[in-house]
Order: structure tokens, then sequence, then C-alpha cells
């Protein structure tokens, strides 16, 4: 299971990695084994407003649903596009190219280090 | 000699069930009962019964034979949704009278269901070919019930904010009442139109095609103008019009629905039959229900599966947007296999005909200066008969034909694959009396068919369509499909909650004799009082056997009888002012349609915690109730519980929830562990649903007829479907009695029972679901038990420790147990990493046994990974299930031999072996690469 130290992460069991005012967002190793193999990821339009823990998007495996939360209010202002044709990037690559949307974000609220993550799944 | 239907029926006879008793160290089958279910909740032994004492076989049909002559069979010029049709016998002795498919069970184990799942895939591509869209699902419960469905699919949807949905004035009557009811609860206004004028915003529309009242026209520009408004345009459309019309994807449809029963299934006084709903592009996860998919095995051949099931309520619980889990499948496989063997062009001259007996009586009529009210029309029409329409319609029933009184002046009829010159006569005496022509000769008739609007694309025509039109293909297409497939007429299918018990060849006699088959929903009350004595004696013994008042045989589904239920909560709180009371608490252990029901009877779901024994969190409970007790609603809990236990403490559960005004529904999946010996209303239940399908042995079908019986208390009866003998109150189905041709297999398995062989029934039920947690508690853990440690019906055992210890999955142990000729038990239901097993009482010793043991040998491959002896990728479990073709073709490169593949105990050798057709299918690759529909040819080189 891996968990790079320079991202934050919260705990819905997603990442964060801040870039100048914006947020790029992704769900974790974890999630995604949690999750099993992806087959639909539902993102938002590109423009539409996020407000920190509301739902924004699905990740759909065979199995289940698990759901996207806006960890930062702001605007979504890029989406992963490739999710749509390549689902299985969010298990193969969950913290580069299985990412899920970009956010400018107007405040950053209080997330976990890796540690701090590391800890929570541990439980 | 006289015999006991009972001693048939149930599989373990006195010397078995004495070796049983023996293992769990019990004396008595009633001892062990007395142990297991808890005192407080048992009938008291001197409880009058209304049941009568067991028929035999002989007796049974015999009384069927008599209620059967009660009815009149008719030729049925009705519509509505209803449509004489002739069922090839090809397909009715080798698939409705087949156990090999009406013993299927749904297809969640993809593997050994490839017959079913090839069959519904031709359904599927039915469905899209004729109606022209993207993507169709595996059947609906019905026409109106599909109506609703694509009304809630075209809120979630469109981007219009609106609660408004336009319905066509010229729907099916009984679409419009299922609509009106189904929308009042989850706050949806339908506004009536005609769609000439302006339409006001809305999110969807549903337009009729053709109408009604037969009226054809060309709905493309009102289609355009919903969509326009963001609205979501739905057609429901005649399956068979569509050969001869241009179809609802050409025209701009979003979604299609209707029904396929005209597509050779009988009319059954209502159904059972499939209906039907296909989808544009971009719109196929919003279906609700079944979808098959192609995807591809182990060895990278194509196989099917089902697809998509996380769209499903199961999975998605309170935020489902639909209650859907089940379909027709045997219904659908009967439609399917129509189109298979008239192919294209037999199904395109069944509409011709059609098309042509309206002709020709219209031209007869046009004749006489009789123009019929709509100048285009596929097969149904209206004629003008000022004051004579009950006249008209009396003097046609006269001569055996049913037309519809439309009204006083209004008289209809639709004509169908069944009709002949004859009941065209027939029709014209009756509306012209002696006016009406000796013989209707051999004119040219006129086009009642606009020639811009018939259909120029093609359908059907992937090769299975034009393939197997001789009998002798047809039988062995059926019989290639069914022996891919395991069904209860192979082994034991042990699927914890589903209760796949005996269905007797005597229960299934009646379904296809006319009398029951073919009479149409709308027949008159004097044609039928056979079936409704039959009904109503149905719903007494259930009513007596639950401890209810009061039952509808309505809801064609589990799912629709828990709707019906809450639906009927709801009534009884607004009626007495309390519109606030709209609180739903559901256990978590619950089945997720639980939570789907009470979201679409307007219920806002609260989770109530189980504790480490699976049971209702009593302190939690109460909390929930003190929480909620203002907006208390109901509480649904299954009893026994979803964990296969009997809880002790059901009582106060269902005191607390009444003492703070709420309703409890018990749902009844469970009620094999109880008839006999406790009653729902006795212990608190207010309203239930049961699964006929279940504990009253309707054949699953492959997934589909379901029944689904909602069960009252007086005070909720006047909110129950058909209350107080009005049809139209409070509808959940097309049909006023639901499926009633698959009714006289519940009265049959009640009726040759009584009510010792139901209860003897439970027992025996109990008996081998402890008997194999007893001898299989060593290998694998038992998750819950109740009072002294004994199980209900059911058992779960917990695969989560072999897991951990080996790297073996349950996915691994269920796809193992095809090698050993076994259908997996339920599998991650209710905990995630476990196998549920419910044997039922119909299994006999020598199968509970060679059940244990192949878990047992299963359990020491799955030992042999873990120790190392087998690679954890390249062993026995993990290449599970093995072909034929997977342990001749090539070098043999396992670590293991061909015999422990294939024969891993030496009675399969000479024991029938079931071989799966395809290897371990892959789930994802199937969701990712969505096909729905058939495969070319070249596929499968």
């Amino acid at each position: 299971m891996t968990l790079p130290a320079d991202l934050k992460y919260t705990s819905e069991h997603e990442w964060v990695a801040v870039d100048g005012d914006i947020a790029r967002i992704g769900i974790t190793d974890y999630a995604a084994d949690k999750l099993g193999d992806v087959v639909f990821v539902d993102l938002p339009q590109a423009g539409t407003p996020a407000v920190a823990g509301r739902v924004v998007g699905e990740i759909e495996s065979t199995k289940s649903v698990g759901e996207l939360y806006a960890p930062v209010d702001g605007e979504i202002v890029e989406v992963n596009e490739a999710l749509a044709d390549d689902p299985s990037l969010v298990n193969s690559d969950p913290y580069g190219a299985g990412w899920m949307i970009a956010v400018r974000f107007t405040g950053l609220p209080e997330l976990l280090s890796a540690d701090e993550y590391a800890a929570l799944t541990a439980e | 000699m006289r015999e006991l239907f009972a001693d048939r029926h149930i599989g373990t006879d006195t010397a078995a069930q004495r070796t049983m008793l023996e293992a769990l160290g019990y004396p008595s089958v009633d001892a062990l009962v007395d142990a297991a279910i808890p005192s407080g909740i048992r009938v008291a032994d001197d409880l009058e019964t209304t049941l009568p004492s067991a028929a035999s076989e002989v007796e049974a049909l015999a009384e069927l034979r008599a209620l059967a002559q009660r009815n009149r069979v008719t030729r049925p010029m009705i519509g509505l949704g209803y449509h004489g049709t002739v069922t090839p016998a090809v397909i009715q002795r080798n698939v409705l009278e087949n156990p090999s498919w009406y013993t299927a069970y749904t297809p969640y184990q993809p593997e050994i269901s490839q017959g079913r799942l090839e069959a519904l895939i031709n359904f599927q591509t039915m469905v899209t070919d004729l109606t022209g869209l993207a993507t169709a699902n595996a059947s609906m419960l019905d026409e109106g019930t599909a109506v609703v469905e694509a009304m809630l699919l075209a809120r979630r949807a469109s981007r219009a904010d609106t609660t408004t949905f336009l319905v066509d004035v010229d729907v099916l009557p009984r679409t419009r009442a299922l609509l009106a009811h189904r929308a009042e609860a989850v706050g949806i206004e339908l506004v009536d139109t005609d769609f000439a004028g302006e339409l006001p915003e809305a999110f969807g529309a549903v337009i009729q095609y053709p109408g009604a009242s037969g009226r054809l026209w060309n709905p493309a520009d009102a289609i355009a103008r919903v969509q326009e408004g963001g609205g979501i345009a739905v057609l429901a459309a005649d399956l068979l019009a569509l050969a001869l019309i241009t179809s609802p994807g050409e025209l701009g449809a979003d979604v299609a629905v209707g029904t396929t029963q005209r597509f050779g299934v009988p009319l059954g006084f209502g159904g059972p039959h499939a209906g039907y709903m296909a989808v544009r592009a971009g719109l196929e996860r919003q279906l609700p229900g079944r979808l098959v998919g192609v995807s591809v095995d182990a060895a990278g051949y194509p196989a099917y599966r089902l697809s998509l099931q996380t769209r499903e309520q199961h999975i998605r619980r309170e935020k489902a947007t639909s209650n859907i889990c089940t379909a027709q499948v045997l219904l659908a496989v009967m439609a399917s296999m129509y189109a298979v063997y008239h192919g294209p062009r037999g199904i395109k001259a069944i509409a011709h005909h059609a098309n042509r007996m309206a002709n020709l009586v219209v031209d007869a009529l046009t004749d006489a200066g009789l123009a019929p009210v709509h100048e285009r029309y596929f097969d149904t029409v209206q004629v003008r008969v000022p004051g004579r329409a009950a006249e008209v319609v009396d003097a046609a029933e006269a001569e055996d034909v049913l037309l519809r009184l439309v009204d006083a002046d209004t008289v209809q009829f639709s004509t169908d694959e069944t009709t002949t010159s004859a009941d065209a006569l027939v029709v014209l005496r009756a509306v012209l009396g002696d006016a009406a022509p000796a013989s209707l000769g051999f004119k040219p008739v006129s086009r009642s068919i606009d020639p811009e609007h018939m259909r120029q694309t093609e359908y059907l025509s992937h090769p299975v369509f034009t393939t197997h039109h001789s009998e002798t293909g047809m039988m062995r297409y059926l019989k290639y499909l069914a022996d891919k497939d395991y069904a209860l007429d192979r082994g034991m299918i042990p699927l914890g909650s589903c209760t796949m018990k005996l269905n007797a060849a005597t229960e299934m006699a009646a379904v296809t004799w006319p009398e029951f088959a073919n009479l149409h929903p709308l027949a008159p009350e004097a044609h039928t009082a056979g079936y409704r004595e039959l009904v109503g004696q149905l719903s007494r013994w259930l009513a007596d056997v639950t401890g209810y008042d009061e039952v509808s045989l309505q809801p064609n589904a589990g799912s629709q009888g828990e709707l019906a239920g809450l639906l009927a909560i709801r009534g009884y709180h607004r009626a007495r002012g309390q519109e606030h009371r709209t609180v739903c608490l559901i256990p978590s252990s619950a089945h997720g349609t639980n939570a789907a029901s009470a979201v679409l009877a307007g219920m806002r779901v609260v989770v109530v915690a189980c504790d480490e024994l699976g049971n209702v969190d009593l302190a939690d409970l109460r909390a929930k109730v003190d929480e909620h007790a203002d907006d208390l609603a109901a509480l649904m809990v299954t009893y026994p519980s979803t964990h296969g236990v009997y809880e002790h403490d059901i009582r106060e559960i269902t005191d607390a929830v009444h003492a703070a005004g709420g309703q409890v529904y018990v749902d009844g999946a469970n009620l094999n562990a109880l008839l006999g010996y406790a009653r729902f209303g006795d212990f608190g239940g207010d309203v239930s649903h049961l699964n006929l399908h279940k504990t009253f042995c309707i054949p699953h079908g492959g997934g589909g007829p379901g029944v689904g019986p909602v069960a009252a208390k007086a005070h909720l009866a006047p909110y129950l479907p058909g209350a107080g003998g009005d049809p139209d109150a409070n509808p959940v189905s097309s049909a006023v009695y639901g499926s009633p041709s698959i009714l006289p297999i519940s009265w049959a398995y009640v009726r040759m029972m009584g009510a010792e062989g139901l209860r003897r029934a439970t027992g025996a039920a109990v008996l081998a679901a402890n008997y194999i947690a007893a001898r299989l508690r060593e290998h694998y853990p038992v998750l819950y038990s109740g009072d002294n440690g004994l199980v209900a019906h059911e058992c779960i055992l917990d695969l989560r420790p072999l897991r951990e210890a080996t790297g073996v999955t349950v996915d691994d142990v269920a796809k193992r147990l095809i090698d050993y000729g076994f259908h997996a038990p339920t599998m991650s239901f209710p905990v995630a990493g476990t196998l549920m097993v419910e044997p039922t009482e119909s299994e006999d010793l020598a199968e509970l046994d060679r059940l244990i043991e192949a878990m047992i040998a299963i359990k020491a491959e799955a030992d042999a990974v873990g120790a190392g002896v087998w690679p954890k990728d390249d062993n026995p479990l993990a290449n599970a299930p093995h072909t034929a073709e997977s342990v001749i073709a090539g070098e043999w490169t396992h670590p293991y031999t061909r015999e422990q593949a294939v024969y891993p105990v030496r009675t399969l050798v000479h024991g029938g072996k079931y071989w799966p057709p395809v290897r371990r299918i892959d789930q994802a690759y199937g969701d990712r690469n969505l096909v729905c529909a058939c495969p070319p040819v070249e596929a499968f080189a």
C-alpha cells in the first residue's frame, strides 16, 4: 500500500495535492483496493462549484459504489477525462494518472498528513 | 393407496431425520424447533386453522379442474396491452414446462448460467432492434411498472428543474392509475396532455405509441418539444407494431417501454409477462433492473454475465432510484424464443396479419357507412355506436368474442395473431347487426398506416433469429442452452435467503391449462369465477398462516410487495392527519431493497445498528425511536433476521415501535423458517410481504417471475392494492391480480400440504440448516446463531479466516463448488466474505451430505494452498471452474492433476458430472466494455 508523503489526505480516503490555489484530488490506494476493480467514474462538469464535504462524483467497481467528496470549497476547474475511457487507472495509478478532479479552492481546511492517514487506515 | 404429498415434498424421511437429529443431539424435530424458536412468539398448539386438511395430488388436480371449469375461455379482443398470441408448442414444452428453465435461479453465478444469459441477450437484442434504441435490459415486471420506472429514470437523468411529468391522454388507463399512485409518493406532479398545444416545462413525458384508443400518429415533433425543455421522452410502444411502424429510436425517443406478452406468452388473466425497457446511448447506467452483458472468461472466450450490478438497489440501498430487483426471466426467454423461432419475416408476417384483420373489419364497417374514430391505426380500432355500446359488447360476448366498452357510445376492438375471419365477422355482426356481410371476401384492403410512417429499417438481423426455424432446430437450440445451465433438475441450489425448494410437477400442471392461460385480465367477472375463487381461497389461507386479516395478491415481485405495504402505511398515517410520519427505521443488516422501497414510498430511511450477534441493537433502536417518535412511520424488520437467526427480542422491538405510533413492517423473505410455528401478525407485524416464489413453491424461472403478496392487519386493509374489491385502488401492478396464472402453483402447494404439512416442512428446513451448520462448524466458523446455538433455516459460513490464512477467496470457493457439481450458496450477503447456505426442506440427506463433503474437501484444498503445496495463483481453486477444454487441450502444466481438476471426488465420474461451458468470467472487463446485445458469431471462433 503506497502513501506518498508529499500529499495531504482526508478521512474519506482521498488525497489532495496542493499547487498554488489549485488542489488536485483523487482516491487513495487503500480506497481503490477496498473498492476493487473500478469500472466507471462519474465526475462533475468543469465549472461547477465544490463545497467541502459534499458529494461531487461516484466511483463504481464491479461490487460497490464509492462517493467522491469535495475536500475543499471552490470551483472545479478540470476533471480527468481519461477515466471515461480507462477507469482502471484508478486501480493502477491512483496517485498519478488516476486523479479525478482539480479544484481552484477558496479555502483549505485542515487535512491529514500521510502518517495521520496511515494511522487511520491501520485501525 | 393414498399417499401424503408432504412425504414427496420433504426430502428427508423419518430415518434420515433421526440420523440428523442424532448429530445435533435432539430427540425430535419438535424438540429442535422448540429450542430454536423463542417460545414467546410460538403459536398456540390449539390455534384454529381455516386450511383444509391435505389433499392428495390427484385430489388437488381434480379440484383445480373444477375451478378451471368455472372460467370461460373466449376470444378476447379487448387489447389494452394484452393480446391473443400463439405460444409455439415447442416453446411451451421445452421452456415453460421444462424444469431446466423454470427451476433455475437468477444468474448470479454466470459460469453456470450461460444458457439463459444467452436467451436474455437474445431478448435484449430483440428489444433494441425493434425499438431502435441502444441498450435494453433483461425485462421489466410489466408495462405499467415499466412506465413508472421510466418516469423515475427521467427524473434522475433530466436536466429540467421541475417536478412535472407529462402523461399522454391516450395512455393505457391502468398505466395512468399506476403513475398517479406512484408519483404522489415521491412528489412528482402529473400533467395530462395531448401534446397538441404548448407544453409545460417537464422533466419527461410518456407517449403511448400507438395510443390506447388505437390512434396511430407520428410523435416525432412531440418528442422534440419535450426534449427542448430538457425533458426525457418515453414511448410506451407496442413491440409488435414496431415491426411495421417507425421505431422509437428513429423518432428520437430517449426511452421505450412496454410489454412483450404478445410474443408468445399466454394472457394468463394478466400475467406474468415480461415488460421491457430500452434507452438511447448515454442512459444505460440509468437503466433499472437486470442487464446482461458480454465479457470474457479466463481462456479469452466470450461469456455472458449480469452487467453494471452497482446500479442496483442491493448496492445503493436508500440512494437507489429503483427498487426493482428481479426480471421476468422465464417469460423474457419465451418472448425471445418466439422471435428466434419466427425470425424477422415471421414477426413481420404476424404484425401484418393483425393489421390486415383490423383493416378487413374497418373496410366492411366503412362500406356500411361507419368510419372508425381514428383513420390511422395498427391493430386497434374505435367505432362510434351512439347509445348502443353496451349492446354491441353483449352481442359479441354472446358469440364468445370480447370487445372493449369505451363509453356508452363507443366500442373498441384489437386484432392479433390469433384473429380469424370468423372473429372479424362476429365483430361486424355485433356492430352492424343484420347489415353485416356474410363473408369478408378477398377484396384488397385499405392501408391504415401512412406510407411515410412505415418502418424502413431492419430488425432481428443477427443470425440467431434466422437459424432455428424448423421445430427440430428449435428443440435442439433450447436443449443446447438448457444443458449449459445448472438448475434444480441437476442438484441443490443452497442459496441463502432464496429458498430454492421443490417446484412440484403437480403444482405446475394447471399453469398451461387454457382456462388459466387464456383469460384476458379485463374479461367479464362472469367468465372468471374459478380464478376469483382460487384467488380468494389462497388469500384466506395466506392470511391464516401469517396472522393477518387481508391479503392482496397483486404485487408481482417481493420488491413490489414491500412498496405496496409501505404505501399502505403511508396511506394510513395520512388518513389520520399524520402526514409528517415519514421516518422508516431499517436495521443495518436489512436487504438493500428495503431501503430502496422505503424511499420510493416517500419515506426517509434511518438506519438502526445491529449488535455483534447480528441482532437489532435494542438500545440503538430505542434511541432512534425516541429521537424520531413524532415523525416515525415504520420499522422494517426481517424475521427471522437476514442473518438467519430467530431474534429473541422481536416483541420488545415491535412494542417499542408501536408505543411511538409507528407501524411494523415484517419482511417475509424468511417465512420458510416460521410457517406453522409462528405468525408475523401475532408478534407485532402490521403488514408484510410474502414471497410465493420462495416459501410457496412458485419456481424462480431463472430470475422471475416472482409473486410478492402483501398481507396486513385490518387497519391497513383500506390502503392495500385492490382494497374493498376496487380494482383501481392503490395499484402497484398492471394487472389487478398481478400474475394470476401462476397462483395455482401456490394454491396446490398449500392444498396438498395442509397445516400439518407446512409445519413439517418448516421443521425439516430448520433441521437441514442446523445439520449443515453442525457438520461444517469445525471447518468453517458459523457466524451467527440464536437460542441454544441454533440457526433458523439458513446458516452463514465465515470464509474470512480462510482467506486470511490461505489467500483463498469466497469467489474461489464458489467457483470450485461448480467443479464438485454444485451451485454456490449466497456470496457475501449479508456479510462480505461469507457464504450463506439455505438447504430447504426439499433436499434429501444424501444431497446434504454431498454438499457437506464437498465443502470439507474444498477446505482441505484451501489449506494445501495455505501450506504452500500449491502456488497461490495456480491451484484447483484459483483456476476453478474447469471446463472440459481446459483439461484436455494442450499440455497440462498445472501442479495438480487433471483428475483433481474435474473429478475431485470419484462419484462424479459416473454420477452425471455437470460441465461448466466457460471458465471464470472477468467481471471488470464486462463492466468496462459494455456490450449488451448478441455478439457476432465470429466472436466465438
